[in-house]
């Protein structure tokens, strides 16, 4: 049994992971006729690199880039800054209101946003269908997931520290940057992975709230398929799949330990 | 959190002010809540709280005035049918996501190269945009294409709805691997010589020893299963649309395309019903399965 396991592991992945991503590949590399019915056979001449640069153009990558960019680095940064500030407090003092805080805080991680309404609220505030509009959704969504992590994070963290900075005589703004920040530098990673998981991935929310007038990749790639499977160019499509899926690859390729670490470390206790 | 409200205010200072309590106030000022709380009141409560407005309303695209119309935005029998095809939708992933998971876990245990590898590989999914994952599968189950099935089986009124819940659970079985591997690592080692010594059987041990130890894995698990699939879209939208004839129409599916309608009253109605399902059924289910892991 145990001699046997490496096989059949290696197998099942190759069953289970290998033909979808294999499917992904191959299409991506064929020409327009030949992916018509999409199947598992190689491309008889491959066309990767032309088909990537079709989608680029036809699917405005690099805007698409930037637009997701633009949205997914100030959510993180804000989230991250103010999540922190929040959790510190939720984390060291207790009371009853605290208590209420932190629950009213982490209720977002089950209850689900009010995806309409906020479209409403948006153009109340002149944010419709703006970057910043965006941001401040995907803050009001995922800020509970933030202040979830860290709170339970210095939770573990003995509070000497800090006094000691105290003592000092440094005031709280001082102590949160140059003591608790930096002490919080591993589950900061986590949330980061996660919260730039989610964003950079997200079509619903961006559908109702940027849909039209923003470019992101996944809102582009939305475009593409539905432009590419009236036409059957499933090699574009795939193509534009590749292109999407590179950059959180990438993450996973070069930090697969903390991603590992950091996705089960609030799980299990 | 009902206490809270029920407390005359102020309640952060009581009568009698203890001396570590006002250190607390120039330590750690509560005015440092206050960015993330102003973030979360506009961004969250804010429009939960019109949902329960609008929702009453028969706000549209088709006029300027907003009116009251009571439960008229509840009456449609199609929404009844979204409620029951989200709900059958959870429950199917959270099986299969689990099932997939935790056999995964149990298969990639050992820490050898070739499971280290394999354990990678399976994040592959997780880290895909789901959108391109229904994609994939599109590609994959076209009949005469794909996987060559003959059958349509994202064009079957039955079946359709499971299989997409084995797409979901693809994307996200390596997830839940991930943390049933962390939970069978938190297991000691002492326990389960115990078991051998007693003369458990390697299958008696695994089933009465280590499986009702990783009941906190489960509970994660399962949660997260239900509230993912409960809000889930771009899989089924990538997949199916919600056909075929509206039978994997699940309740985001329809806010979506009701929202595109210009009916923003009844996607607005739709979404206080997700909401309050969620809220229905995520708290007695993570109670529930929290007071498993106390018995144990």
């Amino acid at each position: 049994m145990t001699r046997l396991q490496p096989w059949f592991a290696v197998l099942l992945a190759a069953a289970v992971l290998g033909f979808p991503l294999w499917l992904v590949v191959a299409t991506a590399g064929k020409s327009q006729s030949e992916a018509l019915t999409p199947d598992l056979s190689p491309p008889s001449d491959w066309r990767l690199v032309e088909n990537l640069g079709q989608v680029w153009t036809q699917g405005r990558v690099p805007a698409a880039f930037l637009g997701s960019l633009l949205i997914v680095v100030p959510t993180v940064l804000v989230a991250l800054v103010v999540g922190s500030m929040a959790a510190w407090i939720l984390a060291r003092r207790s009371s009853l209101l605290i208590a209420g805080c932190y629950a009213f805080a982490i209720s977002g991680i089950v209850l689900p946003p009010a995806v309409v309404t906020v479209v409403l609220l948006l153009r109340h505030l002149g944010l419709a269908g703006t970057a910043v509009g965006m941001i401040g959704v995907y803050l009001g969504i995922y800020l509970s997931t933030v202040i979830f992590f860290v709170t339970g994070f210095v939770r573990t963290v003995p509070t000497s520290i800090e006094e000691a900075a105290l003592i000092d005589g440094a005031g709280p703004m001082l102590v949160f940057r140059r003591v608790v920040l930096p002490m919080l530098r591993p589950v900061l990673a986590t949330v980061t992975v996660l919260v730039c998981l989610y964003v950079w991935n997200d079509v619903f929310y961006a559908f109702f709230v940027v849909g039209g007038r923003m470019d992101t990749l996944p809102l582009n790639l939305f475009e593409v398929a539905s432009a590419g499977l009236y036409l059957n160019n499933w090699h574009l499509i795939f193509a534009y799949v590749i292109l999407m899926s590179l950059p959180p690859l990438a993450v996973l390729a070069v930090a697969q330990r903390q991603l590992i670490s950091g996705i089960t470390s609030g799980a299990v206790k | 959190m009902t206490a809270v409200l029920q407390r005359p205010a102020p309640p952060a200072v009581p009568a009698t002010r203890s001396p570590a309590r006002s250190i607390a106030r120039r330590t750690h000022p509560l005015w440092f809540l206050i960015p993330a709380f102003v973030l979360l009141g506009v961004f969250f409560l804010l429009p939960t709280l019109f949902n329960f407005i609008y929702a009453f309303t028969d706000w549209s695209s088709f006029k300027a005035a907003i009116n009251p119309v009571g439960f008229d935005n509840f009456s449609d029998l199609a929404l009844l049918s979204a409620v029951r095809i989200t709900l059958v939708y959870a429950a199917l992933v959270a099986i299969f996501q689990n099932v997939f998971g935790f056999g995964l876990a149990v298969l990639l245990e050992r820490d050898t190269t070739v499971n280290r590898i394999l354990r990678v590989a399976f994040l592959i999914p997780v880290l895909m945009s789901a959108l391109a994952v229904g994609y994939v599968f599109q590609a994959l189950f076209k009949p005469g294409a794909g996987l060559g099935f003959e059958h349509a089986w994202l064009g079957d009124t039955t079946w359709t709805i499971v299989v997409v819940a084995l797409i979901h659970a693809w994307k996200w079985m390596g997830l839940s691997m991930l943390i049933y591997l962390a939970g069978l690592k938190t297991i000691p080692a002492e326990v389960i010589e115990a078991a051998h010594i007693d003369g458990a059987s390697r299958w008696r041990s695994f089933w009465s020893v280590r499986f009702p130890l990783l009941a906190p894995a489960v509970t994660f698990n399962v949660a997260t299963a239900l509230l993912g699939s409960m809000n889930g879209f771009d899989i089924v939208q990538a997949t199916t649309g919600g056909g075929p004839a509206r039978t994997t129409e699940i309740l985001n599916i329809f806010i979506y395309r009701t929202f595109g309608q210009g009916l923003f009253a009844q996607a607005t109605a739709m979404s206080l019903v997700l909401f309050l399902l969620v809220a229905l059924l995520a708290f007695p289910v993570i109670t529930l399965l929290r007071r498993r892991e106390e018995v144990l």
